[in-house]
C-alpha cells in the first residue's frame, strides 16, 4: 500500500474510534471538552521544576484510554509523531542549566535536565488528552460544542466543512496519486514537476466542487446562515463526571499527592 | 392544483467562455408530469438543471415556474418549489451527520422543531433509510448517500422533483429499488439520465435534446423507439428493447 494511503486509512481510524459507544463516548461532548480543557490548563499552569506534582495527572489519560476501549498503541504512535517537537523546544535546557538540583547516590542532576523532562511531561500529559477527546468523541459533537461554548459561528462551520470534505478530498488525491504510480513503475515520476501539476489538479477540482456544493445549498434555501437543530442536554451523570474530574485535578494540582502517599509508605 | 408548471419560452444561455449551451429551448411540463431528459455528452441536460431553479439565469427567453416567472426577485421562492437533486452525492450532503442534512431544508424553510423531526423522520422513511440517522455522510455506501440525497429534498416537500442522473454509479439492486421508489412519487418529476430504461420505466414524456435545442418531444415509448432518432442524439435503443 502506498504511503499516503496508509495516511488517509489513519485519519480514517481515528474517526471510527470515535463512534464507538461506550461510557466516555455517550459523556456530553461539552463536559468532556470542558473537562478536557481544565485538564490541560492546569497541567501547563505548573512552574518548570515540577515533576512530582504532576505524575499523578497521568490517571485520567489512562481512565479514559481503557473506558474509552482506545488501543494505546495508536495512542503512543500518534504521540512519536508529534514528539520531535516537544523534544527540540527544551533541548538546551541541559546545556544552558547547569545548577545542579538533586543528587541521586552521587550523581547531581542539574536543573536543566529536570526542567526537560518536565517539558516532555507536559506535552506527553496534553497531547495524549487531546487526541483523547478527538477519539473519544465525534467530530460534529466537537464542533457543535465549540459552539455552545462560544466559539464564533463562521469558525464552527468552516471546521464541520473541513471534516465533511476531508475525506473526499483525501480519496480525490488518493486517485490521482494511484493513477501516477501506476504508471511510473516504482521510479519517481517526473518528481517535484508532477507534484507541481497534482496539487494544480486538485486545487481546480476543489474550487469547481465548493461551486456545486454552493449551488446545492442554495437550492436548499441557504441564506447564509447555517441551521442546526442541537438537541443535547448535560444529564446527571455528564454533571457528576464534570464536578469529579475536575475536583481531583484541582487537588492534584494543590497537593502533592505522590509525596503524600511516598511519605506515608516511608512512616 | 393545476400551477405546478414549468414553462420554458425560447431559453438562450452561453457560458463566459461563450459556449452556447441552450440555443433556444422551449417545452412546457403540466402538473402531475414525470419527464424524462436524454441526450448526447455536452448536449446541455446540466445546464437546463442549473435554470429550473434559478442557479443560472436565461441569457435571453422567460422560464416560467408555478405562476411566477424566473427572475432575481422569485429566486428563492421558486427554489421552494423546485427540489434539485444533484448528479453527485456527496456535494449534495454537506452536512457532518444525515439527519442535520435532512433537516437542512425544513429548517431553513422556518418550520418549528417539532415539524422538523416529523419531516425528516418521513422522508428517510420513504427512502428506507431511517437507520441511518446519525452517521456521517462518508459512511455511507454510494447507493445509500443516493438515497439520502432524495431525502433531503423530498423532506422540503417540493412541488416538482427534478433529478440529474439519479441512477449514475448505482449497482443494479440499487439502481431498481430507486426506480421503484422514483414509480411512487406522486410529484411532478423531471429525470435527466443517460440510463434510458430508467426513463421508460419511470416518465411517460421524454424530451430529446441535443445542440441546446429540443431535438425531439413526445411519449417516451414512441421518442425512445424511434432508432434513428437516438443515434442521431449519441443514444441507443434502451437495453430492454434490443434484439440480442
Amino acid at each position: 500500500m502506498l504511503t499516503f494511503d496508509k495516511e488517509y486509512f489513519n485519519i480514517g481510524y481515528l474517526d471510527t474510534l470515535s463512534y464507538k459507544d461506550t461510557f466516555m463516548h455517550r459523556i456530553d461532548p461539552r463536559i468532556k471538552l470542558l473537562t478536557s480543557l481544565a485538564f490541560i490548563l492546569l497541567v501547563i499552569s505548573f512552574p518548570k521544576y515540577e515533576i512530582s506534582k504532576m505524575i499523578p495527572f497521568l490517571v485520567f489519560p489512562v481512565v479514559i484510554l481503557s473506558i474509552g476501549d482506545i488501543p494505546l498503541i495508536f495512542i503512543l504512535k500518534k504521540l512519536l509523531i508529534v514528539s520531535p517537537f516537544a523534544l527540540f523546544v527544551g533541548i538546551f535546557n541541559p546545556i544552558l542549566d547547569t545548577a545542579p538540583m538533586y543528587s541521586i547516590y552521587g550523581v547531581g542532576i542539574s536543573g536543566g535536565w529536570v526542567s526537560y523532562f518536565s517539558i516532555i511531561m507536559k506535552f506527553i500529559l496534553t497531547i495524549s488528552t487531546a487526541l483523547l477527546l478527538i477519539a473519544t468523541t465525534s467530530f460534529p459533537g466537537i464542533c457543535i460544542a465549540l459552539e455552545k461554548l462560544f466559539v464564533p459561528k463562521i469558525l464552527v462551520v468552516q471546521l464541520l466543512f473541513l471534516y465533511r470534505y476531508l475525506f473526499v478530498l483525501a480519496e480525490e488525491t488518493m486517485r490521482i496519486v494511484r493513477a501516477r504510480n501506476m504508471r511510473t513503475f516504482g521510479r519517481k515520476g517526473q518528481g517535484m514537476r508532477v507534484f507541481i501539476q497534482i496539487a494544480g489538479t486538485l486545487f481546480v477540482r476543489t474550487v469547481e466542487r465548493s461551486e456545486r456544493i454552493y449551488h446545492a445549498m442554495c437550492s436548499r434555501g441557504f441564506d447564509g446562515r447555517i441551521r442546526m437543530m442541537k438537541n443535547f442536554k448535560p444529564g446527571f451523570i455528564d454533571i457528576i463526571f464534570a464536578v469529579v474530574t475536575i475536583t481531583v485535578f484541582v487537588i492534584l494540582r494543590k497537593y502533592d499527592i505522590a509525596k503524600i502517599l511516598g511519605d506515608l509508605i516511608l512512616q | 392544483m393545476s400551477h405546478h408548471i414549468i414553462d420554458f419560452k425560447d431559453v438562450h444561455f452561453a457560458y463566459p467562455d461563450r459556449t452556447e449551451a441552450l440555443s433556444g429551448i422551449s417545452f412546457r411540463i403540466t402538473h402531475g408530469e414525470s419527464v424524462g431528459i436524454v441526450g448526447a455528452n455536452g448536449a446541455g441536460k446540466s445546464t437546463l438543471i442549473s435554470h429550473m431553479n434559478g442557479y443560472l439565469m436565461p441569457a435571453k427567453g422567460r422560464i416560467i415556474i408555478g405562476d411566477a416567472q424566473l427572475d432575481k426577485t422569485t429566486r428563492s421562492d421558486i427554489r421552494k418549489k423546485v427540489g434539485v437533486v444533484f448528479q453527485n452525492p456527496d456535494d449534495q450532503l454537506f452536512m457532518p451527520t444525515v439527519f442535520d442534512d435532512v433537516s437542512f431544508g425544513p429548517l431553513n424553510l422556518g418550520l418549528s422543531e417539532e415539524r422538523v423531526i416529523e419531516r425528516v423522520n418521513e422522508a428517510l422513511n420513504t427512502v428506507g433509510c431511517y437507520d441511518l440517522k446519525d452517521k456521517p455522510p462518508h459512511r455511507l455506501s454510494l447507493g445509500q448517500k443516493r438515497a439520502v440525497s432524495i431525502a433531503t429534498v423530498i423532506a422540503m416537500q417540493p412541488d416538482i422533483l427534478v433529478m440529474d442522473e439519479p441512477a449514475a454509479n448505482l449497482d443494479p439492486k440499487s439502481r431498481r429499488q430507486l426506480i421503484n421508489l422514483l414509480k411512487e412519487f406522486k410529484h411532478s418529476k423531471i429525470i435527466a439520465s443517460h440510463d434510458l430504461d430508467l426513463i421508460l420505466d419511470v416518465c411517460e414524456r421524454c424530451i430529446v435534446i441535443g445542440a441546446g435545442k429540443v431535438r425531439a418531444d413526445g411519449p417516451a415509448g414512441e421518442v425512445l423507439l424511434n432508432e434513428k432518432l437516438m443515434k442521431e442524439n449519441n443514444l441507443e435503443l434502451p437495453l430492454s428493447l434490443q434484439r440480442r
